[in-house]
């Protein structure tokens, strides 16, 4: 477990090293020169030349790149060109709105999608099943935004049960904070329930159908100990992996949720910086995304120890 | 004609989806002639009107007519999804036989791949975007660039057991060129699955494009595209909804559609997949 741990954890080594290439080279990869671009245009000669130095443009590429990747590894992500403040200063400031959102959305998914799917599953080929799979099929294809403004216009405008829009920090109650984040939470929530949904009920029915459960039946065990004792315990493995996986779904859907309901996260700061053409910020927006998605599924790869101790590595 | 019918009965999603697909690709094609004017013409006296006989889908904040965007919307879309399914399903599969077949490339590539894939799609296409002029064209590439480490991935996996079959193996002792192994033996049966994950992707684009649009980074703001028409209705959406509600509803049907007939396809060539999913 030891080492597989040490190995699993050098591996992620060489993706984050892609991921800071791809987002370091980009600069330098795409046609033109980045400081007159970065600069819009009605820039000065000096202002140009001020994003050349702020981004070191003036120095060979592999100096740059190592110069850059040290600092980062020292927690330095550079500074905004906009407003000249560190981008890591920027990020921290905007986190606590998207992590909670992320994390209310995880909780909810979660705790929605495995009992609708397990449902599907045991009731296979029922009206609940077929209910149940074409509300996931909906809810997979419509997107997170336009649920989002559903959402906001059913429960907010028109029924006036929630906040429409906006966001309330924590400091200033913590039951404000949560209900202005409720539907927020539930237009985000809407593809990842459809997707742990779907993967639920189709690792459960092929668990169903699998001898031990036959044997179980055959003995005796009633319905509720098969389901709960023998079956449930065995999907637990393919339903974390799509919930690693579908971190990556709830941070693109994040920024754009973010958008619809003005919440001041890091989704919105990086849509600020699109306008702004701030690279540094979006630079370490992708870096801080990248990683935690790195890191969840590094989690999830030594869950399944814990989940399935007959797994050994 | 009965051969239709049973086709129909026993694959419903690939009838419905791509019945509903088939409709708007027509849309799309004959934008001009179905009612509309011109998409960007500007009508300031009518502004924000709410939808009438006049303006079916209501006016925009510049008074432009919605229904004529919205329709013409369907051209953008369609052409980013098809485009990015297309280029990625051809990058994604070279890069991918090459992977399977080539060891030493494999380690490299799957190295490059995993780093992509770790960077979600939306933030990938931003950092493109900011750093080029927005155009249709540089919106493709981005999103391409995203995609193409699924294809890649599927590819790969198919090809590290495919050459492990007896086939493979027969061809070989005869005395078969790699290049006439992959190409011959190996892409052929690839096909299938290849046809489904590009029928997905196509949505995804689709779904992507008018995310980055509605957010500010993707095609020019001029252009119809229903993430633009949507963004541009942000700002007042509370007062007149119609202003988001209609290419709203025309984006949701067109990615059901989609992913309807990529699960009917995907039903068609995998029947054991089907009976579970």
């Amino acid at each position: 477990m030891f080492s597989y741990t040490c190995r699993r954890l050098l591996l992620t080594v060489p993706v984050m090293l892609v991921v800071a290439l791809f987002v370091f080279g980009l600069l330098s990869l795409t046609p033109g020169d980045p400081a007159v671009l970065l600069a819009g245009e009605d820039a000065t000669p000096q202002d140009i030349a001020r994003i050349r130095a702020t981004l070191g443009l003036d120095q060979p590429f592999l100096l740059r790149f190592g110069d850059w990747l040290w600092r980062i590894v020292h927690g330095d992500l550079g500074t905004s060109l906009f407003t000249g403040l560190p981008v890591s200063q920027m990020i921290s400031q905007r986190l606590a709105p998207t992590f909670t959102l992320m994390i209310m959305t995880l909780i909810v998914s979660v705790s929605v999608a495995v009992p609708l799917g397990a449902l599907a599953a045991w009731r296979h080929n029922s009206f609940y099943d077929r209910g149940i799979m074409m509300i996931a099929v909906l809810s997979f294809s419509v997107p997170s935004f336009v649920v989002g403004y559903m959402l906001a216009y059913t429960f907010g405008l028109e029924m006036r049960w929630l906040p429409v829009q906006g966001y309330v920090p924590f400091e200033q109650g913590f039951w404000s904070s949560i209900r202005s984040l409720i539907l927020p939470t539930l237009a985000l929530g809407s593809v990842y329930v459809a997707l742990i949904t779907r993967i639920s009920r189709a690792t459960l029915l092929e668990t169903l159908s699998q001898d031990y459960i036959r044997t179980a039946r055959a003995k005796g065990v009633a319905d509720k100990g098969i389901l709960f004792r023998h079956a449930l315990k065995n999907v637990a493995v393919p339903i974390i992996t799509v919930v690693g996986s579908g971190v990556a779904l709830l941070i693109s859907g994040a920024v754009v949720t973010e958008t619809v309901f003005s919440i001041p996260g890091v989704g919105r700061l990086t849509v600020d910086a699109i306008l702004r053409r701030d690279y540094p910020i979006i630079q370490g927006v992708i870096l801080m995304f990248s990683f935690l998605y790195v890191l969840v599924n590094l989690i999830v790869d030594l869950l399944y120890r814990v989940f399935d101790p007959r797994i050994k590595y | 004609m009965l051969k239709w019918f049973k086709f129909i009965r026993s694959y419903p999603l690939i009838a419905i989806g791509g019945t509903l697909l088939g409709l708007l690709v027509l849309t799309a094609l004959f934008a001009p002639w179905l009612g509309t004017i011109d998409p960007t013409a500007l009508s300031p006296i009518y502004r924000t009107r709410p939808p009438s006989e006049k303006f079916w889908f209501g006016t925009d904040l510049l008074g432009r007519d919605v229904y004529s965007r919205v329709i013409y919307g369907a051209r953008i879309s369609l052409t980013v999804g098809v485009c990015v399914a297309v280029l990625s399903a051809v990058i994604g599969t070279v890069i991918g036989l090459a992977a399977g077949f080539v060891s030493w490339i494999d380690a490299i590539i799957m190295r490059i791949m995993d780093g992509l894939m770790s960077i979600p799609t939306i933030l990938l296409a931003i950092a493109l975007i900011a750093l080029t002029k927005a155009s249709l064209q540089n919106v493709i590439i981005a999103i391409t660039i995203a995609e193409v480490p699924r294809v890649v991935r599927l590819i790969r996996s198919l090809t590290l057991s495919l050459r492990e079959q007896a086939y493979v193996e027969a061809a070989r002792a005869i005395g078969a060129s790699r290049l006439r192994i992959v190409w011959q033996h190996i892409f052929p049966n690839t096909i299938a699955a290849l046809t489904v994950q590009t029928t997905y992707i196509c949505g995804l684009a689709i779904l992507a494009e008018a995310s980055l649009s509605f957010i500010g980074a993707g095609v020019p703001p001029s252009t119809p595209s229903w993430g633009n028409i949507m963004a541009e209705g942000r700002a007042l959406w509370q007062v007149k909804p119609f202003l988001i509600a209609f290419p709203a509803l025309f984006l949701s049907i067109t990615i059901l559609s989609i992913n309807m007939l990529g699960d009917g396809l995907r039903d068609l060539i995998d029947p054991r997949l089907a009976k579970n999913l």
